[in-house]
């Protein structure tokens, strides 16, 4: 193969992996608005994207403890501070994973754990901020070995 | 049930942020596993853990089957005087726990 060719090759794989990317985060976007556990924590008030940053790896070898860190982008001032962040899962039987509430003495609207996940699925965290606005992130994670569901 | 705690830094100034490290001890049982007999082994998680600075509530969460075994929480708050912090959590089974740490703040 010539040293063209081969870039044509590889730029036709790179534009194969961007398509399913794309169809993947319309699919965030409406999980976010139209899931009821969602519903039930935002009373319907729509969810915007950033802000928020949920850190999580790509991959995964097993669901048991993955770390996760979600971070918000605010002063924390007793004017305008996050209260709360919640966190979703796409695909755990407890799909209602955790809850997190902050004060202005929190000081940093930051909060780090490691999380069980059953299976490869999307991740959400939606952050209620003082002023009533909620905003979001999602991360895609892929786990070979499932938590949770297994008899181990 | 038992926790370790680290406060990053160890002697912060005030107003200065501080991260704290709180791990637990605690299977966080999901009710999803069996024993060897095959018998399911009853859902037991932390289900709500605070942390108070000198009596004042500084953060809370609401924990569930989703965070895994030894559950391990790192958050911040504002240095602002010395004192204690005061870790609290209780279980599905209603078991509570807690833990203290002392601050102590510089100028």
């Amino acid at each position: 193969m010539t040293d063209s060719a081969r870039r044509r090759f590889l730029a036709q794989i790179g534009a194969g992996l961007a398509l399913p990317a794309v169809t993947l985060r319309s699919a965030v976007a409406q999980m976010d608005q139209l899931d009821p556990l969602v519903w039930v924590f935002t009373k319907g008030v729509p969810v915007q994207k950033g802000r928020v940053k949920l850190e999580l790896p790509l991959l995964t070898d097993n669901g048991y403890a993955v770390p996760l860190t979600v971070s918000i982008d605010s002063p924390m001032t007793p004017d305008d501070f996050v209260k709360s962040i919640h966190l979703f899962s796409q695909r755990n039987p407890v799909r209602d994973m955790a809850r997190f509430f902050f004060t202005p003495r929190s000081g940093r609207a930051r909060v780090s754990t490691r999380v069980r996940l059953a299976g490869s699925q999307i991740v959400t965290a939606i952050a209620a901020l003082s002023d009533g606005t909620f905003w979001a992130d999602s991360a895609h994670v892929v786990v070979t070995l499932s938590a949770c569901l297994d008899e181990s | 049930m038992t926790a370790r705690i680290q406060l990053v830094p160890p002697r912060p100034k005030r107003g200065e942020i501080v991260e704290i490290r709180v791990l637990i001890q605690h299977n966080m049982e999901t009710g999803y596993r069996r024993d060897e007999e095959g018998r399911e082994i009853r859902r037991n998680c932390i289900n709500l853990f605070i942390c108070r600075y000198n009596g004042v509530e500084v953060f809370r969460a609401d924990l569930s089957s989703g965070i895994s075994a030894n559950p391990l929480l790192q958050f911040h708050t504002i240095a602002e005087a010395s004192g204690e912090l005061e870790f609290w959590w209780i279980d599905d089974e209603s078991r509570e726990a807690s833990e203290r740490a002392s601050i102590a703040v510089s100028e």
